[in-house]
């Protein structure tokens, strides 16, 4: 709690006591009146001070003036204990909500967490612990044990393992060694490196990152801009309404004046939005906060609000729902095992610079024993042939097969075969392709159980690959074969397709979706840690590679939007409620002053609770 | 070119809202935006405007919300 917050909350408390003591007690009406008046000022004197302040300036429709308003008024007729009842728990509801924009405020800032205060700089052969912003492109720095990563760069020495849980939500600690990148932000957690830095702070990822979490708020949604409004004519119309009430009914029923001005009063004190208007952009706050925690950057509220219409995911296939890196999936041996099969092919294989070779080479992963290998001989577009420790070993595609007689079994598999022959007689196949991400199988169920209509992959790949991709995941459509101004193209036909409430979200990896990314309503990119070009197109960065964050982004939006709604039409439908009351006479000022707090308190406390979000 | 600054002392959403739209009347700013939650304005316009603009800002600021303080960061 700040000290501002401390000595209201003192004032509230004392101004309180010597309220129930006049409540309670029985004693002469003129010294009660007297304390009441002693608790009014103690509660509420900086309010009145502001309303005389806001009348010079012509600003009648502030709440302070509001509040001064009404109270002095109720003054006026005889309810003291109404007026101090108004002053002390309209200061109780703005105590309320400072705390819980504080809180929130607070928790939004330690979920974010990574600014680095630091760094230790090589310089003039001492280390030198600098501001980060001042640390120039090539400096070496020194990274120890529990420290922030302060600035890109790339390790020169040492090796340790970088806990990446405040940028990507994600536990697992990630490797790294002389050679690799990494990335301001992650906290260092067991060995000391020392870092040639190859980006300034500014352009660092920590920077980026938390430019881009700050900036979040300003993009304001919908339902922001819609309260804001509202509250800019609710208040003036209840203030005329008011004014209304109070003259007009007793001058044509000739009743008493008094009676009308109370319930005039009562009007002034409804009157006031604030809670409303906090209510909203503090879910937002929340919402945008709760889905950093989970490693799910969101550009602005307008994309969160809009997250929760998604009726079209779009994805794009090679590095989004598959790993994007080509790997050996299945060894099939004929007449030899599978090791025996993997070892002579890579044998073969092994003087080649075929791409396909590495990822064999690779799969095999032992040593090779070059002594082994003679007579090696490449035939382009049909593959290898070689001895390996004395048998003939022929390695390549179908043609090559053909070519030498060998009788082969046609393989079944999508995606790239290998054959294999030892010895003139068919050894059995491997099969390379890109991997079906085990995220993505668990975002496609997510994308269905979040109402999602329709989920379609684009991609640039043959035609076959595709369809398999498609089946094993469920799809409901796809194109393949795309140039990327064939995307262009479907994007936009699937932007007509969808209802006028519904939005297209596009996922790919940023790299080379830019035109896509920015024409979609949503565009989201994978993989966001590391790559600018994402976080600088897209409007939803995923830091991991996992596309069922989407799913959790949705998830998050929904909560926020169903918060939102709940707050806006709660608290609209108590103040009218209680203003139609009160004009009817049928409510207390009491009543009033209670539902106004009570809006205020459970309208935020409602809020508060999207900063508790879940990851799953 | 965009500014950002830390802003101090408002007290409610509504007056956050109220001091944009005062501020979106100056004429050579443009996309002024305040964000209550996380205590920001931020607004574009050419360099060379810079110190006018602030002038104007902190006139707006004086009359709408006196208690109000702003700090480039």
């Amino acid at each position: 709690m700040t000290g501002k917050m401390n000595k209201r909350l003192i004032r509230v408390i004392i101004a309180f006591i010597l309220f129930v003591i006049c409540l309670i007690l029985d004693f002469n009406n003129l010294y009660k009146n007297i304390i009441y008046l002693i608790a009014y000022v103690i509660a509420g004197y900086d309010v009145v001070f502001k309303a005389l302040r806001n009348i010079i300036r012509g600003k009648v429709f502030d709440e302070n003036f509001l509040m001064t308003i009404a109270t002095i008024g109720a003054f006026a007729i005889g309810e003291f204990p109404e007026a101090v009842a108004v002053m002390l728990f309209y200061q109780v509801g703005e105590l309320f909500q400072s705390y819980a924009v504080d809180k929130s405020r607070k928790s939004v800032a330690n979920l974010m967490d990574i600014r680095p205060d630091y760094a230790n700089v090589y310089r003039k052969g001492i280390v030198q612990k600098i501001n980060p912003s001042e640390v120039n492109i090539g400096e070496t720095i020194l990274i120890k044990p529990g420290e922030k990563i302060p600035l890109d760069g790339t390790v020169i020495n040492g090796e340790s393992r970088l806990n990446t849980l405040a940028l990507t939500g994600e536990t697992l600690p990630r490797k790294v060694g002389p050679g690799d990148e990494v990335l301001s932000g992650c906290i260092n957690s067991d060995g000391t490196l020392k870092v040639k830095v190859i980006k300034e702070f500014k352009e660092s990822t920590v920077s980026k990152i938390l430019d881009l979490v700050e900036n979040a708020s300003s993009r304001k949604s919908k339902s922001e801009n819609f309260i804001s409004k509202f509250a800019k004519y609710y208040t003036p119309i209840v203030v005329v309404i008011a004014i209304i009430l109070a003259i007009i009914p007793p001058l044509i029923t000739g009743e008493e004046f008094s009676k009308w001005l109370y319930r005039a009063l009562s009007f002034l004190v409804v009157s006031c939005p604030c809670a409303l208007v906090i209510s909203v952009p503090l879910s937002f706050f929340g919402g945008i906060g709760a889905a950093s925690k989970i490693g799910v950057l969101v550009k602005g509220s307008n994309y969160l609000e809009a997250l929760a219409n998604t009726e079209t995911i779009v994805c794009d296939k090679t590095g989004t729902l598959t790993e994007g890196v080509f790997k050996v999936q299945k060894i099939e041996g004929v007449n030899y095992n599978n090791d025996e099969l993997l070892k002579y092919t890579a044998y073969a294989e092994n003087y080649s610079n075929h791409p396909i070779a590495k990822v064999v080479r690779e799969a095999y992963g032992k040593v090779i024993d070059e002594k082994l290998i003679t007579d090696t001989k490449e035939i382009s577009g049909k593959g290898v042939i070689a001895k390996v420790d004395r048998k003939n070993v022929l390695v390549g595609n179908e043609k090559l097969m053909q070519e030498n007689n060998i009788e082969y079994q046609k393989s079944k598999e999508v995606g790239t075969v290998i054959y294999t022959a030892i010895n003139n007689k068919f050894a059995g196949t491997i099969t390379i392709k890109d991997k079906i991400k085990e995220d993505a199988y668990k975002a496609m169920i997510l994308f269905k159980n979040n109402n999602v209509k329709k989920i379609v992959m684009l991609t640039g790949d043959r035609e076959v690959i595709s369809e398999e991709v498609a089946n094993k995941l469920k799809i409901d459509e796809y194109h393949a074969e795309l140039l990327p101004q064939d995307k262009v193209e479907l994007v936009q036909k699937l932007i007509s397709q969808k209802t006028k409430e519904g939005k297209v979200v596009f996922v790919g990896d940023g790299i080379n979706d830019a035109p896509v990314l920015a024409l979609a309503d949503i565009g989201v990119a994978m993989g966001g840690l590391g790559s600018d070009a994402a976080i600088e197109v897209a409007d939803v960065v995923i830091m991991t590679d996992e596309p069922s964050k989407i799913a959790s982004a949705i998830n998050i939006s929904k909560r926020t939007m169903n918060i939102v709604k709940q707050n806006i039409v709660f608290a609209i439908t108590v103040k009218i409620g209680v203003l139609v009351l009160s004009g009817l006479g049928l409510a207390t000022m009491w009543a009033a002053v209670f539902a106004d707090v009570g809006v205020s308190v459970l309208a935020i406390l409602n809020a508060l609770r999207v900063l508790k979000v879940k990851s799953s | 070119m965009q500014y950002k600054f830390k802003i101090n002392g408002l007290d409610c959403a509504n007056c956050a809202n109220e001091l944009e739209s005062a501020l979106q009347k100056i004429d050579f700013i443009d996309n002024v935006s305040i964000s209550f939650m996380i205590q920001r304005l931020t607004f574009e316009c050419a360099k060379e405007n810079k110190s006018l603009a602030l002038k104007q800002i902190k006139k707006v600021i004086k009359k709408e919300e006196p208690d109000v303080t702003i700090e480039e960061i």
